[in-house]
C-alpha cells in the first residue's frame, strides 16, 4: 500500500515537474507567427509543386504574408479564384493575372522531320542533348524522350507515339513551369492562354538558317519574315532566324499563319475558318502538313529555294 | 611489374587488327575543311580572309586566350570562306574552308627524314616554339602543350612521364609511331626535359607492346636521365593520374593538376609533334590515326592532315563495312558513337573504330543488385552506383560532394557492371550539369 503511494507521488511530482519545464521552455522560445499565414496555407491547393517560384505551398504563403502587395506573387495552380481569396484574407489587392499555359515550340513531326540515326542510349533528354544532336538532325527539336512528361505532377503532358512529341492537355496544364525546366533544349515556353484559349504560336525554335533549318525539318521556321511584314501589330520579332509572336501585342488576326510557307505558325482553338481548309485546333493543321510533306519530299533535298514559290503558286 | 592501385579493368585489347601496320601517308583533299575548335580552351580566332592563299603550315588562326592554341594551314590554297560547319555529332563549330591547290610549303619547314638530334635552344625558346607550333596533347584531351610546360609560381616539375601506354582497345597509332619514329621521340624527350629544366623522365609502356619496349629501352641506354617503365596491362594506365601512379608511385590529389606533384605528362604523339616543332620547324598540321575494325579491308594507322574528310580517310581503309552498325571516334572504352563520318580529321580524333552490327547494341539494363563491382572498378575511388542515382535524381549538391568532378570519363563502371545499367550515362550528364554550377557559382564570385 505504502508503495503504491510512494510510486504515485514520484512519478506524479516528476510529471508535474516535466510538464512544468515544457511549458516554460514553450513559452521561452515561442515562434511568433503571423496565424494569416495558415489561413493563407488553407486556401492553396497544396500540391507544393513549386509552380510559384517558392519551395512549396508554405512558403509562398509565407512570402504572402510578408508582401506589401501581391504583385508578382501567383499561385499558377490555383489561378485568379485562389490569389482573389488571398487577397480577402490579407486585405490587399490580387494582382490581375492572365491564365498562362505550356507551348511545345516545336513540330518536328516524324514525317517532316527524318530520323539520321538511331539512339541506343538512356532514354533521357537531358543525357541525350548532351552528346549529341539527337536522332534528327536538327539541333534544336524536340528529343521525344519524354523528361518533360516526367516532370509534369498534373498529368497534363504526354508523348503522343504517333508525332513523338510532347502534347499539353489543356484542360489539366496549371502552367507551373516544371517541363519549361525539363526541356534541356528549351522548346517548352508558358504562354498566355489567350481568349477563349485561342492563340498564336510559332511552333518551332531553330536558329539556323533557313535552308539548313528546312533541311532538317520541313516543318521549321525559315526566318523568311513573311510573317513580320504581314502582321499589322508590329507583334513578330525575327531574332536568330526564328520567329517570336509577343503575345501582348497580337490581336489573333490569322494574317501569319496564312503567309508562312513552311506552316510553322500554328492558330490554336480557333474555329474553322468559312472556306473549308484550314481547319480548328493543331491536328488537322498537322495533317495537311503531312500530304504538303509528300509531295515535296523529292524537293527538300535540291534546296529551300523552290519551297517558298510552290507554296505561293498554291495559295 | 608496376600498375597503378585503384580500381581498373581489362578489356579484351583487340589489337591485332592494326598493329603492326606502316604508317600510311592519306592523300590531300580536294577541299579541307579546318574546325577553329580543336583543342581545350577558347576557340582559335581567324587571322586569314576570303579569296586569301595559304602554304602549307601557315599560321591561319591565332590562339584565342592563354588555354587555347594556334592552328596552321595543313594544305596549299585559297581560302574561300570562314563560316560554321557541323561536327560528327551534329554540333555547329566555327571552321575556314580551304580549296586545295598543289602541296607548297612554308620555305622554312625541314621536310627531310633526317633525325637532327642536337638542341642547343634556352627553355625560353622551346617554349615559344611550341606554344608557335599550336601542339595539344594528342592522346585524347587535347589541352594545349604549353599550358603544361609553364607550371604555376611555386610548383616545380622533377619529372617527365612520357605516355606510351596506349591503353585503349583497338587503337595502334602510338604503338606504330613508337616503332618508326623512336629516335625522334627520343629527342623530343630531351628537349622537354630541356624546357623543364629536369634530369628525369619516364617512359610507361604497357607489356603488350614488348617490340616498343624493348625499342625505346634500346634507345634510352644511350641517353641520360631517361628510363623505360614497362607496365601489367589494365585499362584506364593512359590516364594521367592513373600513370602517374603507376610510374612513381604518386597520387594527385582530387581537383589538383600533375604538376601539384611534380609531374608532367605527356603523350608520345605528342612528344614527336614538339620534335618537329622544335627541330624542323613543322607546326601541328597532321596527326596519325587508327582506322580499325573488325570487317574492315584495311585496317591500320594512317597519317592524316587535318581538314581531310573522314570518309576520304575511310574510302582509303577500303571503305565502310557492310555490318556496321556504330563508328566510333576514338577507342571503344572512351570514343564517341558519330552521327557521320563528313567531319573533317583535326587533333582530337585519334582513330574510328566500326563496329558490327551485332557487337554495337547495348544491352537492356536491369535492377542494381549493390555488388559493388564498380566501385572497386572505378580508377578515381568513387562511388558509379551512387553518382548515377543521384544523377538520375538531379541531386546535383549531392553529387559535387561525392567528387563527381574527379570522374575521368573511362568508362570502367559500365563496362564492369552485371546489371549493363547505364552508369557512365549518367554520371557524364551529372559531371556537365555539376560543372556548369560551378562555373556559374566562379562567376558570380
Amino acid at each position: 500500500m505504502n508503495l503504491i503511494v510512494i510510486s504515485l507521488l514520484v512519478l506524479g511530482i516528476t510529471g508535474l515537474a516535466a510538464a512544468l519545464l515544457l511549458y516554460l521552455t514553450a513559452r521561452k522560445f515561442k515562434v511568433e507567427e503571423d496565424p494569416r499565414i495558415d489561413e493563407v496555407q488553407e486556401v492553396l491547393p497544396g500540391a507544393n509543386c513549386g509552380g510559384c517560384g517558392f519551395a512549396g505551398c508554405r512558403a509562398l504563403a509565407e512570402a504572402c504574408v510578408k508582401a506589401d502587395s501581391l504583385d508578382g506573387l501567383l499561385c499558377p495552380v490555383g489561378g485568379a479564384p485562389v490569389m482573389e481569396k488571398i487577397g480577402a484574407i490579407l486585405g490587399m489587392e490580387a494582382a490581375a493575372s492572365e491564365p498562362k499555359i505550356a507551348v511545345v515550340r516545336c513540330n518536328g513531326v516524324c514525317e517532316a522531320r527524318p530520323r539520321t540515326s538511331e539512339y541506343n542510349g538512356v532514354k533521357s533528354c537531358r543525357i541525350q542533348h548532351n552528346l549529341y544532336v539527337g536522332e534528327t538532325a536538327c539541333p534544336f527539336g524536340c528529343l521525344g524522350c519524354g523528361d518533360c512528361a516526367a516532370a509534369c505532377q498534373f498529368d497534363a503532358l504526354h508523348i503522343n507515339p504517333q508525332t513523338g512529341l510532347p502534347e499539353v492537355d489543356e484542360e489539366k496544364c496549371v502552367a507551373c513551369g516544371k517541363c519549361v525546366s525539363a526541356c534541356p533544349r528549351n522548346i517548352i515556353e508558358l504562354r498566355k492562354k489567350g481568349p477563349k484559349g485561342r492563340r498564336m504560336v510559332v511552333k518551332c525554335v531553330n536558329k539556323d538558317k533557313g535552308a539548313v533549318a528546312r533541311k532538317a525539318c520541313l516543318n521549321a521556321c525559315i526566318g523568311c519574315g513573311k510573317c513580320q511584314k504581314e502582321c499589322p501589330f508590329e507583334a513578330i520579332v525575327i531574332e536568330n532566324n526564328v520567329a517570336y509572336i509577343d503575345w501582348e501585342k497580337c490581336r489573333l488576326c490569322r494574317k501569319c499563319e496564312s503567309v508562312c510557307p513552311t506552316g510553322a505558325i500554328h492558330a490554336v482553338n480557333f474555329p474553322p475558318r468559312k472556306p473549308a481548309g484550314e481547319a480548328e485546333g493543331q491536328k488537322p493543321v498537322v495533317e495537311g502538313q503531312k500530304s504538303k510533306v509528300e509531295s515535296t519530299e523529292a524537293k527538300a533535298e535540291s534546296g529551300v529555294q523552290a519551297e517558298p514559290k510552290k507554296e505561293e503558286a498554291k495559295a | 611489374m608496376k600498375t597503378f592501385r585503384i580500381g581498373g579493368v581489362h578489356p579484351h585489347d583487340n589489337k591485332i587488327y592494326s598493329a603492326h601496320q606502316p604508317i600510311r601517308e592519306c592523300a590531300l583533299p580536294e577541299k579541307a575543311i579546318i574546325p577553329l575548335v580543336q583543342h581545350i580552351g577558347a576557340p582559335a580566332q581567324p587571322v586569314v580572309e576570303k579569296g586569301q592563299k595559304v602554304k602549307v603550315g601557315e599560321l591561319i588562326a591565332k590562339a584565342g586566350g592563354f588555354v587555347s592554341a594556334n592552328i596552321h594551314s595543313p594544305v596549299s590554297g585559297t581560302v574561300t570562306k570562314i563560316d560554321s560547319t557541323t561536327d560528327a555529332w551534329g554540333m555547329k563549330m566555327p571552321a575556314i574552308f580551304i580549296d586545295v591547290e598543289g602541296d607548297e610549303w612554308v620555305e622554312t619547314i625541314d621536310r627531310s627524314t633526317d633525325v637532327i638530334r642536337e638542341c642547343t635552344l634556352e627553355p625560353k625558346e622551346i617554349i615559344d616554339r611550341i606554344t608557335e607550333a599550336g601542339i595539344v596533347g594528342l592522346g585524347g584531351a587535347c589541352f594545349p602543350t604549353h599550358v603544361k610546360l609553364l607550371p604555376p609560381p611555386g610548383k616545380k616539375a622533377e619529372v617527365l612521364i612520357v605516355n606510351g601506354v596506349e591503353c585503349e582497345p583497338y587503337l595502334t597509332c602510338d604503338h606504330q609511331l613508337m616503332l618508326e619514329h623512336g629516335e625522334e621521340i627520343m629527342t623530343g624527350i630531351q628537349i622537354l626535359m630541356r624546357a623543364l629544366g629536369i634530369q628525369k623522365a619516364v617512359i610507361g609502356i604497357e607489356k603488350n607492346k614488348p617490340d616498343a619496349i624493348a625499342r625505346m629501352q634500346e634507345l634510352a641506354s644511350r641517353t641520360l636521365g631517361v628510363k623505360v617503365q614497362p607496365l601489367k596491362l589494365k585499362y584506364p594506365q593512359g590516364g594521367e593520374k592513373q600513370l602517374i601512379d603507376a610510374c612513381i608511385r604518386r597520387q594527385v590529389p582530387s581537383g589538383a593538376l600533375p604538376i601539384e606533384v611534380g609531374a608532367v605528362v605527356d603523350n608520345v604523339a605528342t612528344i614527336y609533334a614538339v620534335y618537329e616543332a622544335v627541330q624542323k620547324h613543322k607546326p601541328l598540321i597532321s596527326r596519325v590515326m587508327t582506322v580499325t575494325g573488325k570487317s574492315l579491308e584495311r585496317p591500320g594507322n594512317y597519317s592524316v592532315r587535318f581538314g581531310t574528310p573522314l570518309t576520304q580517310v575511310v574510302a582509303e581503309a577500303g571503305g565502310v563495312p557492310e555490318d556496321t552498325g556504330k563508328i566510333i571516334g576514338g577507342g571503344p572504352m572512351m570514343g564517341r558513337a558519330m552521327n557521320n563520318i563528313d567531319m573533317p580529321a583535326n587533333k582530337r580524333v585519334s582513330g574510328l573504330l566500326f563496329l558490327p552490327e551485332a557487337e554495337s547494341r547495348r544491352t537492356e539494363p536491369e535492377n542494381c543488385i549493390r555488388c559493388g563491382k564498380c566501385v572497386s572498378a572505378c580508377p578515381m575511388g568513387l562511388e558509379p552506383y551512387l553518382l548515377s542515382k543521384q544523377a538520375e535524381m538531379q541531386m546535383w549538391d549531392e553529387m559535387e560532394k561525392h567528387d563527381v568532378m574527379d570522374c575521368i570519363d573511362c568508362g570502367c563502371c559500365l563496362f564492369t557492371c552485371p546489371s549493363h545499367r547505364p552508369l557512365l550515362d549518367y554520371i557524364r550528364m551529372g559531371k556537365a550539369t555539376v560543372g556548369g554550377i560551378i562555373r556559374a557559382r566562379a562567376q558570380k564570385k
